[in-house]
């Protein structure tokens, strides 16, 4: 018989090759032992920038808590005899205009500034979910007036209501997460919504009402659960939005009062033409640090919608 | 065994192996069979037994995680024969062969055809890429395919999209558009599974006249006993990666020799039988792919089990038609003469 | 072991009877939702369900029968009709019942579902998904509900152990043996088991009807087993419905309707199936064409379109569920064209 060969095409050995002979030789000499850790887990320390950004998460939420134990300067403590100094051991990001110890600063800054974004996307996720939740099981006239109302939140644009908001209320922390969350929960709200839409069809939840199941019980106790992926992830991806505006808003001077360290105020002192000029390391040290959190949420956050979705492989 | 003259593709040995999750599920393992012009193949099995796998290695349609380890798939064109697993997967060469030689059909038209065009647009695609016809030609040579489905009303169905078909229109239109080239070897997914009996029937219908009026050799994937002996002309009984198994309809079902053949058929209630008749269930569950049996893959479940089963047993050839993979064989092949 | 073959029947014990029963979900479109017509799931169906007997209800899919089903537990809004179910000779109707009013019943009535894969909640354990229908009603302790839990489980034939487990660690066998399980946990008198084997695997399938029958047996249950496939009733069911287009076309004794089929659409329904006996088979009548819309049902009988005897009064009149004579029980069939003799 003649075999007509094949121009090309003769499989060339790829490192998806060396992958597979590595994968099947381990499995051939049964070493593969029953796996302890889920599927999520699995998945998720695969991902290694996603680890990557959990380690930098915690250690920055660490050092801020732990804030009074690194550093013994007070943050808000003015010492004009040291004004703008350069970084030296004595203070490792130097000193600002009225002599505050930088490195204190984004320590301390940093509780706040956390606070500020973690806090305000829990306080959306709870509202979000809670009326989501009752608005896509139940439906009924709340459905309706909720998604009106999220609607309209949606369409205005956010940073004038924002400053609308500022202005009215005053400037102080507890405002600036009331106003966050009022904007922010109609994103969350939606989504839950969604994902009860299509649980409502799944046969376990027929089931449950077959056997005379109150609604409420039914959708917060047996339908959540399965709404909790997306939602955390959720979660993350606006906590890093919610530090972004939070120190957009600081640095307007809009944010929480300028007393206050957080990481927009010490921003804010980069207004001064002067300072971005000469005196860096007022704020390049609190600009990376915000970009390093926000960076390492977001490959949280990335990393947790991959691990919750059941449709990717790898 | 055959002369090579009237094959349409032989597999020989074929083993395919997944690698999904970092685990190594060796779907295939070890399969030969051969497609006659002309002839149907059914391959029936359950769900996870490899006969899909199967199918996606011939058309070379495989994940990017899995890989041919082994084996020969060589497909018998009229200018000699090809190695279909040597070819790139997505060469031209690969891409030349799929649906102008062979052509392959899936469980859901809905999800195999493409909502935003046309069905008339998908057949004249295929005709684009595969034939010399021109224009209206092309136009015309559609609406003749969608006619010989017995498609109604084909000239205004052709500028249809396919949510306006219903569900056995639109395996229709699948296999309108699986045919416009008139491929040698048709490969059939479990093409009626989704679709109501009276539906199925239709469909049926269908392939038996293509088969008589084309000579095009059908390779169909099914689970339903009942759909081999309606549709084959020759059987192989696949379980966790092996044929075990094989040979002509009459012969397999009427005559099985392998456990758990016997076991499908017997699990079954038989339209006509009554309500007296006797089913018996197969104990247990398909083995976890990750965890298979050391020999023959079945064992666990067998009623007729013995300490040889725990090595694999030897494909052997019966008769010049029938193999199949179990030691005990000589006793059942005694047994089922009776 | 075979499904004991006299009559289940007792006489007349009626324990669910359906009469006019629709199901008529509104078609909205355009701007402002308006309605702009009806899909009739079901149109007007009359049915006696008697105690401990399965009766099958098949048909196509959009035939209304999975609806007709959910219908009977009130899990469909827009059921109009009367659903009468009867328990210490009381019948109620269970249409029109609020939550509180359908809560006693809630408990004879179950429901056994198609896709094992759905039918179970993923983020809880067995025995997390199943304690609280108990708790419902009225099983105080945990201790109770995991004794209850881990029997349910050995009724059929898993290991208690299994209650600490997730869904995703079953194979789809078990997992409807689970959903049956879960339906007999508040023990009721009349299981639904809408597909119950339809999506298993051939070789499982057995297991499963098998433990149905068995289950039926033990506890006296009665089943109204929705299907596709008329092989799996004809093992399995005592009483047949066939359903085309929302309304029971022949009603009648399972041997009775493969014995002596009268409508014309059961008599294409039982040539079409594939029969895996070489010896046994027959000539296909090949049907033309689709199952009408359901929200446009053709004038007339609605299978006249499709069928081969069609004539003009087909067309125009819609025949209604007649009685004949016939040896084993009540035969009704809705056709035209039945020679048969009528009952009286």
């Amino acid at each position: 018989m003649t075999i007509a060969q094949p121009d090309r095409g003769k499989r060339r050995r790829s490192k998806l090759d060396a992958q597979f002979d590595r994968i099947r030789d381990r499995e051939e000499a049964g070493q593969v032992k029953k796996r302890r850790r889920g599927r999520f887990w699995n998945k998720f320390l695969n991902n290694h920038l996603a680890v990557a950004g959990l380690v930098v998460f915690t250690f920055i939420i660490l050092v801020s808590v732990f804030a009074p134990l690194l550093t013994s300067y007070d943050p808000r403590a003015v010492d004009l005899r040291s004004m703008t100094q350069a970084p030296s051991l004595e203070h490792w990001f130097g000193t600002d205009r009225t002599g505050r110890d930088v490195f204190a600063r984004v320590l301390y800054g940093g509780r706040i500034s956390i606070l500020v974004g973690l806090g305000s996307a829990i306080l959306c996720a709870i509202i979000g979910v809670i009326i989501g939740i009752y608005s896509g099981y139940i439906g009924g006239w709340l459905d309706w007036f909720a998604m009106r109302v999220s609607e309209v939140f949606m369409a205005f644009p956010q940073i004038i209501l924002v400053l609308l908001l500022v202005s009215i209320l005053g400037q102080s922390l507890a405002n600036l997460m009331i106003i966050f969350t009022l904007t922010g929960w109609g994103g969350i709200y939606r989504m839950a919504r969604a994902r009860m839409l299509s649980l409502r069809e799944e046969e376990y939840v027929q089931a449950l009402r077959s056997f005379g199941l109150g609604p409420a019980r039914i959708a917060y106790k047996h339908m959540l659960p399965n709404a909790l992926g997306p939602i955390m992830v959720n979660i993350t991806l606006s906590t890093a939005a919610f530090i972004l505006q939070e120190a957009a808003l600081s640095f307007l001077g809009l944010g929480v009062p300028l007393s206050v360290p957080t990481w927009g105020n010490i921003l804010n002192a980069a207004q001064d033409l002067r300072i971005l000029e000469n005196y860096w390391w007022i704020w390049l040290p609190v600009g990376v640090t915000i970009s390093l959190f926000v960076l390492s949420v977001n490959f949280i956050g990335d990393g947790l919608r991959d691990a919750t979705d059941p449709s990717q492989q790898g | 065994m055959a002369e090579t003259g009237d094959l349409a593709l032989s597999v020989r040995n074929l083993k395919t192996y997944m690698y999904a999750n970092n685990r190594c599920n060796k779907a295939v393992n070890g399969v030969s069979f051969e497609i006659h012009k002309g002839k149907t193949l059914c391959i029936v099995g359950e769900s996870g037994c490899g006969k899909s796998v199967t199918a996606s290695t011939i058309m070379q349609l495989l994940p990017t995680l899995s890989r041919i380890e082994e084996g020969e798939v060589i497909y018998h064109s009229d200018d000699g024969d090809i190695r279909i697993d040597q070819l790139a997967r997505n060469g031209r060469q690969m891409r030349a062969i799929r649906g102008s030689e062979i052509a392959m059909i899936f469980q859901d038209p809905m999800t195999a055809l493409n909502p935003v065009y046309t069905i008339g647009f998908q057949i004249i695609e295929m005709l684009l890429y595969h034939t010399r016809l021109r224009g209206r030609k092309r136009f015309n040579k559609a609406i003749d395919l969608l006619r010989s489905m017995g498609i109604p009303l084909p000239e205004r169905r052709v500028r249809e999209y396919p949510h306006q078909y219903s569900g056995g229109m639109r395996q229709r239109a699948m296999i309108a558009i699986a045919m416009s080239c008139n491929p040698k070897i048709l490969i059939a997914d479990e093409p009626t599974t989704a679709l109501d009996v009276t539906i199925q029937a239709q469909i049926f219908e269908l392939m038996e006249t293509l088969k008589r009026d084309h000579g095009t050799a059908i390779m169909l994937i099914t689970h339903d006993m009942g759909v081999v002996a309606e549709l084959a002309d020759d059987v192989a009984v696949m379980y966790m990666g092996n044929i075990v198994e094989a040979g002509p309809v009459g012969v397999v079902l009427r005559n099985p020799v392998h456990p758990y053949t016997r076991a499908l058929l017997e699990s079954i209630p038989v339209l006509g039988r009554g309500k007296n008749q006797e089913i018996r269930a197969i104990p247990g569950q398909t083995p976890d792919p990750y965890d298979r049996p050391k020999g023959c893959q079945f064992a666990d479940r067998c009623r007729y089990r013995i300490d040889q089963c725990d090595a694999m047993p030897p494909e052997t050839q019966i008769s010049d038609y029938h193999r199949v993979m179990c030691w005990r064989y000589e006793e059942f092949t005694a047994n089922a003469a009776e | 072991m075979p499904p004991n073959s006299e009559s289940a029947r007792p006489d007349a014990d009626v324990i669910l009877s359906l009469s006019d029963v629709r199901v008529h979900f509104p078609v909205k479109a355009g701007v402002f939702k308006r309605t702009v017509g009806h899909v009739k799931a079901v149109d007007g169906v009359d049915l006696d369900v008697y105690r401990g007997e399965v009766l099958g209800l098949v048909g196509e899919s959009g035939c209304g029968k999975t609806t007709l089903g959910k219908a009977i537990l009130q899990l469909v809004r827009n059921v109009t009709g009367k659903v009468l179910y009867r328990s210490d000779d009381k019948d109620t109707d269970l249409t029109g019942l609020d939550e509180r009013g359908l809560f006693p019943f809630r408990k004879r009535l179950q429901i056994v579902f198609q896709d094992p894969h759905s039918s179970l909640n993923p983020a809880f354990t067995i025995f997390g998904s199943l304690e609280d229908p108990l708790k419902r009603y009225g099983v105080k302790t945990r201790k109770e509900r995991r004794k209850i839990v881990g029997d349910l489980l050995e009724a059929v034939n898993m290991r208690p152990e299994a209650m600490d487990h997730y869904p995703h660690e079953f194979s789809g066998g078990q997992r409807q043996r689970i959903g049956i399980a879960r339906a007999l946990s508040i023990e009721p008198e009349l299981i639904v088991c809408d597909e119950a084997v339809s999506a298993l695997d051939v070789s499982i399938q057995a297991q499963v009807l098998q433990l149905l029958m068995d289950l039926k047996q033990s506890k006296n249950l009665t089943y109204i087993f929705i299907t596709h496939d008329l092989s799996v009733t004809e093992y399995l069911c005592d009483r047949i419905a066939v359903m085309y287009l929302g309304r029971i076309v022949e009603l009648c004794d399972a041997e009775e309707l493969y014995g002596n089929t009268l409508h014309p659409y059961t008599e294409a329904l039982l040539s079409a199936i594939p029969v895996a006996d070489l010896d046994r088979k027959s000539k296909r009548i090949v049907l033309e064409g689709d199952v009408p819309s359901p929200i446009n049902p053709p004038p007339g009988c609605p299978f006249h379109p499709r069928c081969r005897y069609a004539q003009d009064v087909c067309r125009t009149v819609v025949p209604e569920l007649k009685r004949y004579r016939s040896d084993r029980g009540d035969h009704f069939a809705a056709c035209h064209l039945v020679e048969a003799p009528e009952a009286d």
